[in-house]
């Protein structure tokens, strides 16, 4: 991943150096992985080398079994995302608009919020069986509470002054809301849509893991049974890969909808 | 052009240097639209009446009986030390915050009927970051050439060139020239002015001064602005109030012809009239007295 350098450049710093610096101690590391693991060292029990990680990856993307396992974990991490996130989004705006619907769901909400998703899984088996639907309950409570408390926030931090200025010019109700309080919380909002998205990839894991037919979490387990680590590193990888997709989706939408304040604004 | 320097505020003096830099006051450049914008239903100033108008915060008294009239097409400055009510009254006028005691009327009738006809301009300017120049200025306006208007508004304050900009980008001054083309692209009959230059520097100030007085000269409204500068004060209104002890301490008519020069003797008599009358004004007790009874902290 191209990244952009925001340490100081001096003049006797040449560009090129500060572009391959950054690279140097992953490189490093795989070097001397690749070299402990041929000069046996290193039990490929333990790690296998990170060439037989690349093969494993080709093999799995030409026989479509990683766009099987990839497209059913991606399904069920948008489809949690959509229903928790989206419950989220609507109750923060709700409580964070309304002062009676605060007093009556806060309470509830915060309690339920301290306990961590995946201490519900023994529950949860109970009550979906290890189905899709436990799979989906999980993320949805996972990705439920980064984004409620963030709306919430963002509702109620919006400026006074721009509310007071807006009711002084004629606005109220829905056009109160469109053009200063929902504009005004939308920063907040999408701080929680980046947290979501990183507890979203972390509760699928410990979901797929549990029991599945399919999915990168499938593939590991599966893996494991036959000691093959370099799949299971494969699958690993790909988390990661995806996490950083969707933080990264998450960032472009950041610019586009803030583009309008400096601190978000692309460097010309 | 003599001044007597003795009982100005260190502010006054800086500004009045300034303005000598500066040639004269009156003929710095503020840059009109060449299209002289038509008289939108042209909106005759509204005439505002306050009878006993008080207003508390808690026990604390803010304003007490103020008694006023105010012609339709005037331009009233209120000015006094800071703390002494003057941005109370003026949110009481734009209905921000309600009154107390008394009654208000525009036009002999109560203010929930003029709502559309007034308009607020706050100290910052209060634009909304997430809107473009020229959407900020259409806010609240649902008609179907509302662009058209606020492009006109804004070549009216001098920033035609500006219209796509982000607020973020621009500076104190522009900021406060939009925030009065969004006041004035809604034609109101009664402009309230909140220390709308405070926080400009000395020679903004004056350009901001000029463009306010042309575009009241132009549009007719009333005015009611509140400031600290007596100078700006005296430089702009037809009336001149000073608020102190919770009431009208002070109301003294300017009738210097316009344009004004800050130079003329004239204008520098009654604008130290004005300054040694505020001065003499005992200052305003901020802070609250400390219940007997309650905890105290040693340090």
């Amino acid at each position: 991943m191209p990244s952009t350098s925001r340490s100081p450049s001096g003049p006797t710093f040449p560009a090129a150096w500060r572009r391959i610096a950054p690279w140097l101690l992953p490189v490093g590391v795989l070097l001397a992985w690749e070299l402990s693991s041929r000069g046996g060292w290193l039990s490929t029990r333990v790690l296998p080398e990170p060439l037989a990680v690349v093969k494993a990856f080709w093999s799995l993307l030409l026989s479509g079994e990683m766009a099987r396992h990839v497209a059913t974990s991606t399904g069920r991490a948008l489809a949690g995302f959509a229903i928790g996130g989206g419950l989220g989004l609507a109750l923060g705006l709700l409580t964070g608009s309304l002062r009676a619907a605060e007093t009556l769901l806060d309470t509830t909400l915060q309690m339920v919020r301290n306990i961590p998703p995946l201490a519900l899984i023994p529950l949860v088996i109970l009550w979906f069986g290890i189905e899709e639907s436990a799979k989906l309950f999980l993320v949805s409570l996972g990705v439920f509470f980064p984004l409620y408390l963030n709306t919430f926030h963002g509702i109620r931090s919006v400026d006074k002054g721009l509310i007071e200025m807006a009711r002084s010019y004629g606005l109220s109700g829905w056009g109160l809301y469109r053009h200063v309080i929902l504009p005004g919380a939308l920063p907040s909002i999408l701080v929680g849509v980046r947290f979501s998205l990183g507890f979203m990839w972390v509760i699928l894991i410990v979901a797929e893991t549990i029991s599945a037919q399919a999915g990168i979490g499938y593939m590991t387990m599966n893996a494991r049974e036959f000691l093959q680590t370099d799949v299971v590193l494969v699958g690993i990888l790909l988390y990661a890969l995806l996490g950083k997709l969707a933080d990264v989706l998450a960032r472009a939408l950041e610019r586009w909808w803030l583009r309008w304040n400096p601190a978000y604004r692309v460097a010309a | 052009m003599m001044f007597k320097r003795i009982g100005m505020l260190p502010s006054q003096i800086e500004f009045e240097s300034l303005a000598f830099v500066g040639a004269s006051a009156a003929d710095v450049t503020v840059r009109e639209s060449s299209t002289a914008a038509p008289r939108r239903d042209a909106p005759a100033g509204i005439g505002l009446q306050l009878h006993g108008l008080s207003k508390r915060f808690g026990e604390r008294e803010v304003l007490s009986g103020i008694d006023l009239r105010i012609e339709p097409g005037e331009f009233v400055a209120i000015v006094g030390r800071s703390g002494c009510g003057k941005s109370t009254l003026l949110r009481l006028v734009a209905g921000l915050e309600d009154a107390s005691d008394g009654v208000l009327t525009l036009d002999g009738e109560p203010l929930a009927q003029h709502q559309g006809d007034l308009r607020f301009m706050f100290q910052d300017a209060r634009l909304l970051p997430w809107k473009r120049v020229i959407d900020n200025i259409a806010l609240g306006l649902d008609a179907a050439d509302a662009r058209e208007r606020a492009l006109e508004a804004l070549a009216q304050v001098g920033l035609a060139d500006r219209a796509n900009d982000w607020p973020a980008v621009l500076s104190g001054g522009q900021r406060q020239r939009v925030a009065l083309a969004r006041a004035l692209v809604h034609a109101p009959r009664l402009l309230l002015l909140d220390e709308p230059l405070g926080a400009l520097d000395a020679l903004t100030r004056i350009e901001m001064q000029s463009l306010i007085e042309s575009l009241w000269q132009r549009h007719g409204f009333t005015a009611l602005l509140v400031t600290h500068d007596v100078s700006e004060a005296v430089a702009l209104a037809d009336r001149v109030l000073l608020i102190d002890d919770h009431r009208v301490a002070l109301d003294e008519r300017i009738a210097l012809p316009r344009p004004r020069s800050r130079g003329n003797a004239a204008f520098a008599a009654l604008e130290e009239r004005v300054l040694q009358r505020v001065l003499q004004t005992p200052g305003v007790e901020v802070a609250e007295p400390l219940p007997a009874s309650g905890w105290r902290f040693a340090v």
